[in-house]
């Protein structure tokens, strides 16, 4: 079982950007890193350079690194720069949008989970055009997941096993209405919420967390299976999506998780010990509601 | 413009194609099509005899699949077009990689629609589609203003069909799960957004609360109107204020915008509302077949209909984003 750290959904500063994957390279036991901007094409100028220069800290670092392409590339900058990340010689990328399909050279690929990939015959698709792994749908069960690896014999399936679910995406954006301003005046507010601004109901419960023009669940999403029993459904890689806080002790406690050396429910009262911006939640997995906590059964 | 105007029963049906609809479209009573409500959509010889009373009057059916199949049950959407297909449908809609490969194999000569719920929303991500399955024509997802629609028609190959009037996703149509976080259901696994099923109204403390699955979506003084908690409509509290954060409860209407429409060379526009009965469907559709034919303004037609009360033009016009 792989450990992969996911693209960085948030708007953070490019130092601080570019301090996190330095500590990752030099520390987190992460196989693979996805890097690039998923959310908003807005932000890609005042990141692209932080971003590069993490890529090659990480590739020294013996990490592999994977490009992931926007989920809703919109103007023609967007659409050239989702194109020719998609083309040959990028290596193995991660594509998000039809768009990003459209610019397959044959290449092989990473289906994201943004994509629309719910049963074997999409996913079979997929692999004809190059599709080497699928990291699978946020609302795929894990019995849906073991579905389409049983009737895929090759396929490699990442599981999106920790972070605020990526649940929606809209040409607005959120942020900036909240503000009073539109996404072409938004002033780059959504830097304000390092990992998303939480929204609550009218009874102060809080279940969503709104990122730009993305939409988040306030829940973590953690596993609350043994590993044997992802396993046995054809998981093959485990993706950690970045947070505040001490990612690398996150990585660690999924490796000892991995390793049979902690099982969930220790698993669970490690990560709930580390002051998160939210409850841990595992509903998708077991085919009930997203906000399902984790554990609950 | 050719007027597509929503069926969810056969009356509605009846009712859009005398009041002046060129195409309808419906969906199979199950969950294959994005409004998997009780009491809507066709069985496969209901969905015949439409085709049949909708040919002799010159109007197509457009079928829509437009949901994504749970892994393993692909072949309950398979069979649901191979229906389609039989009782001689115009055309398929559908947005699951799945559905498409299957009407690219085993249904070549059947025109092949694709739905909104795929989000196809650039030249590129269009063209794939059309390369890989045969798409003819793309239903627009209401991400784009006016100036990309017409950029984005500009050597086009396939039709475009854009959306005119009813309820109006903030998300990106196929690509929110904000439903099933909450409440287990979602357009693309079930077909249904907010489950009916799901809804609660009670009244506490003088207001009116509309829960789904027991969470406050939206709260109503006594006497004011109550809205259906769509998720995306609700009322929120983020950092201490309270608003309707990602959309007023509005509906949208592109009747004032016709002319943009169709200078931009949309090929068709689509009324939405499957769930909202048969008045309904014959007000809209009058008043949409009046603007199309040049008639006079008829928009008296459409008052009182939209939810909310409020109308947009949604992501049509700059500044809404």
């Amino acid at each position: 079982m792989e450990l992969a750290l996911g693209p960085l959904l948030f708007n953070w500063p490019a130092d601080q950007t570019a301090d996190f994957y330095a500590r990752i390279a030099d520390e987190a036991p992460v196989e693979r890193v996805y890097i690039g901007e998923v959310v908003c094409g807005k932000r890609e100028p005042a990141r692209a350079g932080a971003l590069a220069g993490a890529a090659e800290r990480l590739e020294r670092a013996g990490k592999q690194v994977v490009w992931s392409g926007l989920a809703m590339p919109a103007t023609r900058r967007e659409r050239v720069a989702t194109l020719d990340m998609a083309g040959a010689g990028n290596g193995l990328v991660e594509i998000n949008d039809a768009t990003g399909l459209a610019g397959l050279g044959g290449a092989p690929f990473v289906a994201g989970p943004l994509l629309n990939i719910y049963n074997e015959d999409a996913a079979s698709e997929m692999m004809r055009l190059g599709c080497v792994r699928v990291c699978a749908n946020v609302e795929l069960s894990l019995e849906s997941i073991g579905r389409i690896t049983a009737a895929c014999p090759g396929l490699e399936m990442e599981l999106f096993a920790f972070g605020r679910l990526p649940l929606a995406m809209a040409a607005r954006c959120h942020h900036a209405h909240w503000h009073g301003l539109t996404k072409e005046s938004c002033r780059f507010v959504c830097e304000q919420d390092l990992e998303g601004m939480t929204v609550s109901t009218l009874e102060d419960e809080p279940f969503l967390a709104v990122n730009g023009v993305q939409t988040l669940s306030n829940g973590l999403q953690t596993l609350d299976l043994p590993v044997a029993a992802l396993q046995a459904q054809g998981v093959t890689a485990l993706r950690l999506s970045p947070h505040l806080g001490d990612m690398v002790r996150v990585a660690r406690l999924y490796e000892a998780y991995i390793g049979g050396r902690m099982d969930p429910s220790e698993l669970r009262a490690e990560l709930m010990a580390m002051n998160l911006c939210g409850p841990l939640v595992s509903g998708y997995l077991h085919a009930r509601a997203g906000r399902h906590r984790a554990g609950a059964a | 413009m050719e007027l597509v105007c929503p069926a969810g029963t056969a009356s509605m049906m009846r009712a859009a194609v005398e009041a002046g609809a060129d195409s309808i479209y419906c969906g199979m009573a199950d969950e294959t099509n994005a409004r998997n409500f009780p009491g809507l959509n066709f069985t496969p010889e209901e969905l015949a005899d439409a085709v049949r009373w909708c040919r002799a009057r010159g109007v197509n059916v457009l079928f829509a699949a437009n949901t994504f199949a749970p892994a393993g049950r692909v072949d309950s959407w398979q069979r649901s077009v191979d229906a389609a297909v039989k009782a001689g449908v115009h055309a398929v809609i559908a947005a699951d990689i799945a559905v498409l490969a299957h009407m690219r194999d085993a249904h070549p000569d059947t025109r092949l629609h694709l739905s909104v719920q795929a989000g196809a929303a650039t030249p590129e991500a269009i063209g794939f589609y059309a390369r890989e399955y045969g798409v003819k024509r793309v239903v627009l997802p209401r991400v784009l203003n006016l100036t990309e629609i017409a950029e984005l028609m500009r050597g086009l190959a396939v039709e475009t069909e854009a959306f005119a009037y009813g309820g109006l996703c903030v998300m990106a149509e196929g690509r929110c799960a904000l439903s099933s976080y909450v409440a287990g259901r979602s357009p693309n696994q079930g077909g249904v957004c907010s489950p009916p099923d799901a809804v609660e109204y009670r009244e506490s403390g003088g207001h009116l609360a509309a829960r789904l699955d027991g969470l406050m979506i939206d709260r109503y003084a006594a006497g004011e109107p109550a809205g259906y908690p769509t998720l995306c409509k609700g009322c929120f509290r983020a950092e201490g204020r309270d608003s309707h954060l990602f959309e007023d409860p509005v509906s949208l209407n592109a009747l004032p915008l016709l002319g943009s429409l169709r200078a931009c060379g949309v090929t068709a526009l689509k009324l939405e509302g499957r769930q909202r009965g048969k008045a309904y469907v014959a007000r809209i559709t009058a008043a949409f077949r009046a603007a199309l034919d040049g008639g006079p303004s008829n928009s008296d037609l459409l008052s009182g209909l939209a939810e909310g009360g409020r109308e947009t033009s949604g992501a049509y016009k700059r500044g809404w984003r």
